[in-house]
């Protein structure tokens, strides 16, 4: 014991060298700062969320199903959401039917098919521009394009129109996000298929598309969240702002579609929010939350999707 | 099970019809007869100027120094190179007389016939089942694919493991399993030739080993080329070896060339090129 207090062992310098736990500074700034950012992002969108639900919180109690179910109204005590849900439901059909099968083909030919020239680099990196023109933009494209020149087509400003434009608006969303899960893809699997001698198209459909079908998924998520919330385009392509008749009883599906005057929730949202009557105030905050429930609904149903073929 | 298993009638096996030649002539045939092979890559030439032949039965090893071209040289034989858009190959492949790069030529055709190992074991995300049954099934095989597959995993030495799991995901096994399952889904394809890319370089030796055992087996119906890093593999399992080496011209351009080709004992004890004898002995590479 003597010898080892005068030269100290290994242990000892080992010992002495490992234990004492500093306080690292830096290390606890950084983790507070980063708690504080997830923080505030969470708390704008809670209080957000809490002010809405608050406000339109009579609505609902005083009026129940009655709010959702019955047509706009210039009295806010009557007004419902009935024609913006329909509305947007329908344009989300749209988008789903026209932007996924269009978004996945043009991925899986840039991806898969077209060689790598400065001719594709150029499509592709515009692609990516497109995502970000604004939306206004292709409201306006919707209105020469879908209401004016197609219109034989369309029957101009009908839910045709609406939900072309918003296909159109999510189309380079749609491309960029299945073509990066296509990327994600490893290159092994490809060669694997080709080397048992599939075709392209074999490779393609029995082995690439079921690996990238999940993350296509959540690429169509966000795609349907834009699609949802936009109203800038719609008041371009022809959406109805302020109460409209709702078709005569009996008027089909179809003729609701392609033939009638249309909105969406988010226009009826920008409609009401403008209404000088106090009323409106708290319909108008009601309504968001609906558009809320029904976006959540819309994604949940997406994920529930994906983790099915995940687990496939 | 026989062999008759396999055939669908669809078309005739092509290792049949070669065996039937064989017997009638009372020679060897080439499966592979290369001439003034050469490889580019864009402007990068991988390959200059090779020619030899591949013999059936056989299993015939590519060994040599990274970079020398030997997986250049295997993709050809199925026409990998063709999903590489920068590769360009001149000179000639022939397989059973037939130039493989003739203007006609199927690659998809070339690859059921020329089935592929891979370096890294690559099964699909899908059952061991399914790993099997997909080739066939493209092909048009309308026989009976549960004895097909287990037919294919028997041969592949992987049945035992696998038959009660058969619906279970490929990709839950180990790398030396997943490695045979890959050997089982080239076979049921039928091929007439199977082209192994290092198969055993990411395995262990006890996986390694099997995976050899294995080819043993299978060379008595395929032809079997195999590219490996390791000397003492080539040496243990093959008939024929091929030593590629890197070339390096002046202008810093490093070019794969095909340097000996002969019979494996004789190119390890007695090989004629002084390359060959440095790079057996660890002088270099």
């Amino acid at each position: 014991m003597t010898t080892r207090a005068a030269t100290p062992t290994t242990t000892d310098l080992v010992e002495r060298a490992l234990r004492g736990k500093r306080i690292d500074v830096f290390g606890t700034f950084v983790s507070v700062a980063l708690l504080l950012s997830l923080l505030v992002s969470l708390g704008i969108l809670v209080t957000l969320l809490a002010d809405m639900i608050a406000k339109g919180w009579s609505v609902f109690a005083d009026r129940g199903l009655d709010f959702v179910t019955s047509p706009l109204s210039p009295d806010p005590a009557k007004a419902g959401l009935s024609q913006g849900i329909f509305g947007s439901v329908v344009l989300t059909v749209f988008v789903v039917i026209v932007a996924f099968p269009l978004g996945i083909g043009a991925a899986i030919y840039l991806e898969e098919y077209a060689s790598d020239t400065k001719v594709t680099r150029f499509i592709v990196a515009n692609i990516r521009n497109l995502a970000g023109v604004p939306s206004i933009v292709y409201g306006l494209l919707g209105l020469s394009i879908f209401v004016k020149l197609l219109s034989g087509v369309t029957n101009g400003r009908t839910l045709v129109s609406g939900g072309l434009t918003l296909a159109v608006l999510v189309l380079p969303i749609m491309v960029i996000t299945a073509s990066e899960a296509l990327r994600a893809v490893p290159q092994a699997l490809r060669q694997a298929a080709f080397g048992v001698g599939a075709t392209r198209w074999e490779m393609i459909r029995h082995q690439l598309l079921p690996v990238a079908a999940p993350a296509m998924l959540t690429g169509s998520v966000l795609t349907i969240a834009r699609a949802f919330g936009e109203s800038a385009p719609l008041l371009l392509a022809g959406a109805i702002l302020s109460n409209f008749f709702a078709p005569p009883a009996g008027t089909g599906l179809l003729t609701q579609i392609t033939d009638a005057d249309y909105t969406a929730l988010p226009i009826v949202i920008f409609n009401w929010s403008r209404q000088p009557q106090k009323e409106f105030v708290a319909i108008t905050a009601a309504a968001i939350v609906v558009l809320l429930v029904l976006l959540l609904t819309v994604n949940a149903a997406t994920i529930i999707l994906r983790d099915r073929f995940e687990r496939k | 099970m026989g062999q008759g298993s396999v055939e669908d009638g669809s078309r005739p096996v092509l290792r049949t019809v070669v065996e039937r030649e064989r017997r009638r002539t009372g020679q060897e045939e080439a499966v592979f007869d290369v001439s003034h092979l050469e490889v580019f890559y864009g402007d990068f030439q991988a390959l200059r100027d090779a020619s030899f032949q591949v013999q059936a039965r056989q299993i015939t090893a590519f060994i040599g120094p990274s970079g020398c071209g030997k997986s250049t040289v295997l993709r050809c034989f199925n026409r990998m190179n063709d999903l590489i858009e920068t590769a360009r190959v001149e000179g000639e492949v022939r397989y059973h007389g037939v130039d493989l790069y003739g203007p006609d030529v199927d690659p998809v055709e070339v690859r059921r016939r020329v089935g592929m190992v891979f370096q890294k074991p690559n099964p699909f995300p899908k059952s061991i089942y399914e790993n099997v049954a997909f080739g066939p099934r493209i092909a048009g095989f309308k026989g009976n694919m549960d004895a097909l597959v287990e037919e294919s995993l028997e041969r592949a030495a992987l049945l035992n493991e696998v038959k009660d799991i058969l619906d279970q995901s490929a990709i839950a096994l180990s790398g030396g399993q997943q490695q045979r399952l890959c050997i089982a889904r080239a076979i049921a394809t039928n091929p007439d030739v199977l082209l192994m890319d290092e198969p055993a370089s990411a395995l262990d030796p006890i996986a390694t080993l099997r995976i050899e055992e294995l080819m043993q087996e299978l060379k008595k119906e395929y032809t079997i080329i195999i590219v490996t890093h390791n000397m003492q593999q080539a040496a243990r399992v093959s008939d024929r070896t091929a030593f590629f080496n890197v070339d390096v011209r002046e202008n810093g351009m490093r070019t794969g060339q095909l340097v000996e080709f002969d019979e494996t004992g004789k190119l390890f004890t007695n090989p004629s090129e002084p390359a060959t004898e440095g790079y057996i002995t660890g002088r270099f590479g």
